[in-house]
């Protein structure tokens, strides 16, 4: 195989599906679902993820998501934003397994409005259950090993560590703690929140994660479009260095033109 | 002249009157809501949509119609 042959196959899997893009985008936050729909395509993404909202009954002809963002096309990714215990966001997972019709969810138990942190102790339990009824649950969780094993032997089906909070655009904080987890899960690791741009994508993916999932980051740039496609840039750039092996660093520097033969 | 009574029921948080025995199905219809594109949890529980043809409306029921929306 050449080496283009080589970068096209460099697929991951998740629960049984594979996908090409290591970028997850959120759908939240856009000025319209016209820039929403054109910012998913920019950034090449297969999956998307989405909230679990009521109906508006008052005008339910209001536009929709799904008709400007193909859910045959797109994977959906339902999501439990929003809620602060187990019981809400199995609650909400149940309907939306049942609007979307597939296991595939992305569970998010959150400790508090300030800082928008995962409540461990919640998440976990929400796990267990979810796995008990057929979920297939993608996990929000703090950047923490032992937090990352206990999800993964829960049965999370992916991995997915704070890089900062939710909305912060701050960036990885704690490259050694998403290394670690990295280098100790099973399953795929995700960095989900805190990436603010193109850099922290590929920081992300540098230290070896499967994927990115973001939503501010594109959604609040000046120009979103713009930002997603150099967010797909960035995501494909730090997978390529990692899958290269970077070089080893140097205290001090070291010529890269020979030394032998100067005038 | 017929007299078609009507119930109580809480839909999405807020007090609704609906014909005696609705169907969610018909329920649903009147809404001006595609029953592919939501989904309707019942007293807590979920109503598959299969069955929202045979479901009939309760007085006092509290139904939740949810759809996907944009999110993070």
């Amino acid at each position: 195989m050449t080496l283009q042959q080589d970068i096209k196959a460099d697929t991951w899997t998740v629960a049984g599906r594979t996908f090409s893009s290591r970028l997850i985008v959120g759908t939240g936050k856009y000025k319209s679902l016209e820039e929403n729909a054109a910012a998913v395509e920019a950034s090449g993404a297969e999956i998307v993820t989405v909230a679990v909202r009521r109906v508006n009954i008052s005008d339910p002809n209001q536009p929709r998501l799904t008709d400007f963002i193909d859910p045959n096309k797109i994977t959906y990714l339902p999501n439990t934003a929003g809620c602060f215990n187990a019981e809400e966001a199995i609650r909400t997972l149940r309907l939306a397994r049942e609007a979307g019709g597939w296991n595939l969810v992305k569970l998010e138990v959150l400790g508090e409005a300030k800082t928008l942190y995962p409540d461990m102790r919640e998440t976990l339990r929400a796990t267990e259950t979810l796995v008990k009824e057929g979920f297939e649950p993608m996990v929000y969780c703090v950047d923490d090993p032992i937090a990352a094993k206990q999800l993964e032997e829960a049965g999370a089906v992916a991995i997915m560590p704070l890089g900062a909070p939710i909305g912060s655009g701050l960036g990885i904080q704690n490259r050694v703690t998403i290394r670690l987890i990295v280098e100790g899960a099973g399953v795929p690791v995700l960095v989900d929140a805190g990436v603010g741009t193109a850099s922290d994508a590929a920081q992300a993916m540098e230290l070896g994660c499967d994927g990115v999932l973001m939503n501010t980051a594109i959604a609040e740039a000046r120009e979103p479009v713009l930002m997603a496609h150099a967010m797909k840039a960035a995501v494909e750039a730090g997978r390529l260095a990692y899958l290269a092996g970077r070089m080893q660093k140097r205290r001090y520097a070291d010529p890269s033109s020979p030394l032998a033969g100067l005038i | 002249m017929e007299l078609k009574e009507s119930i109580a029921i809480h839909l999405n948080g807020d007090v609704r009157h609906v014909t005696v025995g609705i169907t969610l199905a018909d329920m649903l219809h009147d809404l001006g809501l595609d029953p592919r594109k939501v989904a309707v949890e019942r007293n807590l529980e979920i109503v598959p949509r299969g069955t929202f043809d045979e479901v009939r409306v309760e007085e006092g029921d509290r139904l939740e119609i949810v759809h996907f929306v944009g999110g993070g």
